[in-house]
């Protein structure tokens, strides 16, 4: 109990969540839990299940992606604050990139798989999670594209 | 003391069209396809500019580019060019060796403006070979560092073997009087830094929106974005300074190469507050 109060005023603290009604709030708290890893662990991989995403609390995680032959590349570093994953949203609900811890990483998890259940009964917990998640995933892939047209312009600045 | 050692040589009267005689004393690969020349004059005057003037740069039997100073405009006897090789003329000066001789007309253009900065943050937007032309700027900011507040460089560049000046901002970085913040775009494995965009360097940078003057060298394409997340922070246009680039022959204004609506950039710019061009910024056909 005294966990999910934490994690309940973390949440509320979150940038993320701040402004989420309380009680649509305290749904998303129910499906929380405090996760950590260690230096070049994976949060998750290519591939697998997209039953969660995380809420950065400190460190910093880069998101790859795998080539055979080849070392992974990097695209993104993901760092306190920021929220990472939205392929729980998005059907398969399976990871399209690797996410690797860069340092000592502690963040929220929040159970995707158990939000998206209650979203089909409760679809004002599915608008308040839709209108957060869909910015954060317009800026992400806004800046995605301009950086490949910086790459195909041959770097003009 | 700034003001007199920024003024103007003593003009002497010469023609702009004519080039002056520059000799190459020092080339320094930076990074793939990149290249730094110091030249000193062969008519022994000393050169003058303002950070953000660009010279036109001449090969003789090839041809003459646009090129911005990015040296340290308090240096008056040696003038540095950082170039990126991507045409005939920037082509064949890659190919320039020390104690060759190149042409020089300029400076032209509107430089940096710095006095609207002081008593302000100042926050430097820039990426890949555009922290050439704000370089002299941001040496000469930290050359009157006490009439500044924060300063930040938020610098972007597309992988980690492509970054420009990398041991000069390993120095700033290490000191105690400014940001320096460094993005890639990708990396490999293991990469400990920054991997992203240069809009969200802006995003975590520590400056206060409200007192901060932003200087953006990008293109144009990579300069929306940075304006539009310097906006995000609360920057508004009139303190953002921008930097456009167009196909400039002769350098005054003569020829309309590089005229923008009712603008020579070679003579207004390349050098502008954003709220004076915000209007035409995205005209596709300008």
């Amino acid at each position: 109990m005294v966990q999910v109060e934490g994690l309940g005023r973390l949440l509320a603290e979150h940038p993320f969540f701040r402004d989420m009604p309380p009680d649509v709030r305290d749904v998303v708290v129910g499906c929380c839990a405090n996760a950590h890893w260690r230096p070049g662990e994976f949060l998750f991989q290519e591939g697998g299940k997209a039953d969660h995403f995380y809420l950065i609390r400190q460190g910093s995680v880069a998101v790859e992606l795998h080539a055979p032959g080849r070392s992974a590349v990097v695209v993104e570093n993901i760092g306190e604050g920021d929220i990472i994953g939205w392929s729980w949203l998005v059907p398969p609900f399976v990871w399209t990139f690797d996410a690797r811890a860069i340092d000592q990483v502690r963040a929220i998890t929040i159970d995707g798989a158990c939000l998206r259940s209650k979203i089909d009964a409760n679809h004002e917990l599915g608008y308040h999670l839709y209108k957060r998640f869909i910015p954060v995933m317009g800026r992400r892939i806004a800046e995605a594209r301009l950086r490949i047209v910086d790459l195909a312009t041959d770097g003009a600045d | 003391m700034d003001a007199a050692i920024l003024s103007p040589v003593p003009a002497v009267a010469v023609d702009p069209m004519v080039p002056r005689p520059f000799r190459i004393v020092r080339r320094v690969k930076e990074v793939d396809g990149c290249f730094t020349l110091h030249l000193r004059s062969l008519d022994g005057r000393p050169y003058a500019f303002k950070p953000g003037q660009f010279n036109m740069l001449y090969v003789f039997g090839v041809g003459e580019v646009a090129i911005s100073v990015s040296g340290d405009c308090r240096d008056l006897n040696r003038l540095v060019h950082t170039i990126r090789e991507v045409g005939t003329v920037t082509r064949a000066m890659a190919q320039l060796k020390v104690g060759d001789t190149i042409g020089v007309r300029g400076p032209f253009g509107n430089p940096w403006p710095i006095e609207p900065a002081y008593g302000h943050d100042v926050l430097f937007v820039t990426g890949t070979v555009g922290l050439a032309p704000l370089r002299p700027l941001v040496m000469e900011v930290l050359n009157r560092r006490e009439h500044f507040g924060k300063v930040v460089v938020c610098y972007g560049s597309r992988g980690t073997h492509d970054i420009l000046y990398e041991t000069l901002l390993h120095q700033w970085r290490g000191r105690f009087d400014m940001q320096v913040h460094v993005t890639v775009h990708s990396a490999p494995a293991g990469y400990r830094g920054r991997v992203g965009s240069v809009a969200g360097l802006v995003k975590i940078a520590r400056f206060d929106p409200e007192q901060t003057v932003a200087y953006v060298c990008r293109s144009e394409t990579m300069t929306r974005p940075a304006v539009q997340a310097l906006y995000e922070r609360g920057v508004t246009a009139d303190r953002i300074y921008v930097t456009l680039e167009r196909n400039m022959k002769c350098g005054v204004g003569f020829c309309g190469h590089c005229q923008m609506g009712g603008s020579f950039m070679c003579k207004d710019g390349p050098v502008y507050r954003y709220d004076t061009i915000e209007h035409v910024f995205s005209v596709r056909e300008l």
